[in-house]
């Protein structure tokens, strides 16, 4: 995964070099995602005013039902940004889905989430070593990872989902409140601003940002490199457990299929936020921005009244015109 | 006198207000190897992307055979038999030598398939006709370098090519490879074939060119034979009033009673190097020289952290070293100017300051007590050092890949000398940049220097080898050969004599 460009890349002809004003050169393919948002947001907001989609309520249910593809993004950020990949966060978040509510039920709360973290720290660690040490391609480490954690999640629990009933647990990952404002928003806040302020702000985040840009040359400039992708994809599996926590929150139960598909919509969130697949540039905020386009984009095709089969295909369609946009910057 | 091939007039191309060529003029005779020179950013490039239809002029007139032409995509100029090798190779590493040469253009058989077994034998009658033996049916990666400039070669010539344009073809080829691909040349110059050759080396251009063209600020300098000039009086045209006395080496009395800076005994690697030893000390500049593959590059990358070391010890300052990482290198206050900028140097998508800052940021040097980043501070140093290496650059949030070879060097550079160390490692640090540039690294490393640093140079340049060093170490297959004493060394052609005797023994 290099984003070396070829010999043939700087002889781009330009346009026919007059009026090169400031409106022109302002890179509209930086903002695809946000200007995107406004535009949906605004032909929701007329078209849909009538099936409530304004009212307070539904525009919280958007940022809750994203919660966890959100956080599960952020971290994804991260893993894109070093040029690697994770396809194993949505079964990660069943499996811990499920770890969590089993032990719950039988030693109590702290245990139980201690239970449902540790669950992510170890897959996270299986696949660092595999990667960073025996040198396997993180894409073919995770896609079988996600086997292993699905059918582990639906082994021990024999398919069947595990209630929750201890409802400290269920208010703070997921069902609660804090004031007037649901708790997953607040886990959506925590991981916007403290993803944007690792990635940008700390010696860890320009060493993601370094690594994937140019592994060799990072190691040239003393990085570790490995190491930094070991940390990242521990904590992309760390953090996949705590959303699966969230999903169990929010459900009142773990269950294998919690989560089930995710990574799909995580990546495509990242991606659509403006974070390359290459490695080497990324930004939170983008990917939050992703997340919520996409959770607007299907609560809208709901309030629309379409079938589900209706919605996978606009969703999808919206999904590929916008990352076209963006394009140029994402792919190479 | 041979007929003009081609004859650029009144060539101006501006970008967005600035302009890259202002009424240059360029002639091209049939059969001939015409020298194009000039620093970076003189815009040679600019012209033959005009030449090869990738930009359009905004005035000037260009005439083919006699007959004006316009091209406006680089297809167009391939059908006039105009090509370009690239300096950078465009060459896709899998497929064979012959697959790559007729890419796009594969033979086919009666039912409409490839015809693999046809391409090999007209790639073979290409071989032979160019006098070069290189079997079609290998992989593009098995190839050296040198190799796959002349697949390149191949490839133009396969179109039909009357016209070619070199750029760079020696920037990275051994000696033998260069003198292969000179023969070549000279080949193809009998068959009229017309050759535009870019290079900033200039024993080179003596060695194979007829006519010199030189450019200097986007504006036509000189164009001449050969014959008529001489070394200097082309650097003077390059360079234009900045032409300073070139650097003379001078005698430097060192205090070799003290302890050493660096000092490497008997240090094997897994690759590259036998049980080599040697000392630095402070204010001296000590030379490596040898053939490619000599073990110059494993030596300082295992210095480095990069090359792992099997046995052998490494003291800095008297102390033993545990190298395991460049990190522990760099806490011994070790640098490395590395060998290829592009993949090893530098981050090309990221901005200049990011990849200035790496070293210092690694090191701790502009993380705050809250564990952030200072980027005030990281962007203030970031503008010290652009202005003390005369960087260009309109920002330091410009992507490095925008910048010119020697403008690239010059951060990779910076993102050492930012940091402080007391030893640096300098591979190749000068190749591939323009003259102005070779010489104010040159001037760099005799100051350092002189400020007590010690530094080890890696070069090609047996002339710039003999300006600054004080010591050489020649090295041939992983060990040590011979060490001179710079005063054991009166001329350069003895220095190339004894590398290459260091070959053939």
């Amino acid at each position: 995964m290099t984003d070396q460009t070829t010999a043939h890349s700087d002889e781009i002809k330009p346009r026919a070099g007059f009026l090169k004003t400031a409106w022109q050169r302002f890179d509209w393919q930086d903002y695809v995602v946000y200007i995107a948002f406004v535009i949906i947001f605004i032909v929701f907001s007329i078209n849909l005013y009538d099936d409530g989609f304004l009212s307070q309520n539904n525009l919280l249910n958007i940022v809750r039902q994203t919660a966890t593809i959100s956080v599960m993004a952020v971290a994804m950020t991260f893993v894109l940004s070093s040029a690697e990949i994770d396809l194993s966060v949505g079964a990660v978040a069943g499996l811990a889905s499920v770890t969590t509510a089993l032990v719950i039920g039988q030693a109590g709360l702290v245990v139980g989430v201690a239970a449902g973290l540790l669950t992510g720290l170890l897959v996270g660690m299986l696949n660092g070593v595999l990667v960073t040490r025996v040198g396997i391609p993180s894409f073919l480490v995770t896609l079988g990872m996600l086997g292993v954690a699905k059918g582990t999640a639906m082994w021990i629990t024999d398919t069947a989902p595990v209630p929750i009933a201890d409802q400290t647990y269920t208010d703070i990952f997921g069902s609660g409140n804090l004031g007037p404002i649901p708790s997953l928003i607040i886990w959506t806040a925590l991981f916007l601003v403290g993803g944007h302020i690792v990635l940008r702000g700390t010696l860890y985040g320009r060493q993601v940002l370094a690594t994937g840009g140019n592994e060799t040359a990072a190691r040239y400039s003393g990085i570790n490199t490995k190491r930094i992708k070991f940390l990242t994809l521990m904590i992309s599996s760390m953090v996949a457990a705590l959303a699966g926590m969230l999903y169990a929150g929010r459900l009142h139960s773990g269950r294998f299929q919690w989560g089930e598909g995710d990574e799909l919509s995580v990546i495509a969130a990242v991606v659509l936020g403006g974070t390359s697949l290459f490695g080497g540039m990324g930004t939170v905020v983008g990917t939050i921005i992703g997340s919520l386009l996409i959770g607007l984009i299907n609560n809208g095709l709901i309030l629309m009244g379409l079938e589900f089969s209706q919605q996978l295909i606009v969703r999808g369609a919206i999904i590929i015109l916008a990352v076209a946009l963006t394009g140029r910057k994402t792919q190479s | 006198m041979s007929l003009a091939t081609v004859q650029m007039q009144g060539i101006t191309k501006t970008f967005y207000h600035v302009p890259a060529l202002d009424h240059v003029d360029f002639e091209l005779r049939q059969g001939e190897i015409h020298a194009l020179l000039g620093e970076n950013g003189a815009g040679k490039s600019t012209l033959m992307k005009i030449l090869r239809g990738i930009y359009i002029p905004d005035s000037g007139q260009i005439t083919l055979q006699g007959k004006p032409v316009r091209f406006n995509s680089p297809n167009e100029a391939g059908a006039n038999g105009i090509a370009m090798v690239f300096q950078e190779f465009s060459l896709i590493p899998t497929l064979t030598v012959a697959q790559n040469i007729f890419l796009t253009r594969e033979a086919r058989n009666r039912i409409g398939l490839l015809d693999d077994r046809a391409c090999e034998r007209k790639a073979l009658a290409l071989f032979r006709e160019m006098g070069v033996e290189i079997d079609p049916r290998t992989p593009v990666a098995q190839l050296s370098t040198g190799y796959r400039q002349l697949t390149e070669i191949a490839t133009a010539l396969s179109q039909d090519a009357r016209i070619l344009i070199l750029d760079e073809p020696t920037a990275s080829l051994t000696h033998d490879e260069t003198m292969a691909l000179f023969k070549l040349m000279r080949r193809l110059k009998e068959r009229g074939v017309s050759m535009i050759y870019i290079s900033h080396r200039m024993e080179e251009i003596f060695q194979i060119a007829d006519r010199i063209t030189v450019l200097r600020d986007g504006r036509h300098v000189i164009t001449d034979d050969v014959a008529h000039l001489n070394i200097q009086q082309v650097i003077e045209h390059i360079l234009g009033r900045k032409a300073k006395s070139a650097l003379k080496w001078q005698e430097h009395t060192l205090d070799q009673s003290r302890e050493p800076l660096l000092e490497v005994k008997n240090l094997t690697c897994y690759s590259g190097v036998q049980g080599v030893s040697f000392r630095l000390y402070a204010g001296q500049v000590l030379g490596l020289a040898g053939l490619m593959g000599s073990g110059r590059t494993e030596l300082v990358q295992a210095i480095f952290g990069i090359n792992r070391i099997k046995s052998g010890e490494v003291r800095v300052h008297g102390r033993k070293l545990s190298i395991r990482r460049p990190e522990n290198s760099m806490m011994a206050r070790i640098a490395l100017i590395p060998e290829d900028r592009r993949v090893q140097g530098l981050i090309l998508n990221h901005a200049l300051r990011d990849n200035f800052l790496l070293p210092l940021l690694k090191l701790g040097r502009l993380t705050r007590r809250s564990g952030l980043v200072d980027d005030r501070e990281g962007n203030q140093l970031t503008a010290t050092f652009i202005q003390k290496l005369r960087i260009r650059a309109s920002s330091i949030f410009k992507p490095v890949r925008l910048l010119s070879g020697g403008n690239q060097q010059k951060v990779v550079i910076a993102k050492w000398l930012s940091t402080d160390p007391d030893i640096f490692l300098m591979d190749e640090p000068t190749a591939g940049v323009d003259i102005g540039t070779k010489g104010e690294i040159l001037d760099m490393v005799r100051q350092l220097a002189d400020a007590g640093k010690g530094i080890i140079l890696i070069s090609s340049e047996v002339q710039e080898l003999l300006t600054v060093c004080d010591r050489i170490l020649i090295l041939k297959k992983g060990q040590i050969s011979q060490e001179l004493d710079r005063r054991e060394i009166p001329t350069e052609e003895k220095l190339h004599h004894i590398l290459q005797g260091a070959q053939v023994a």
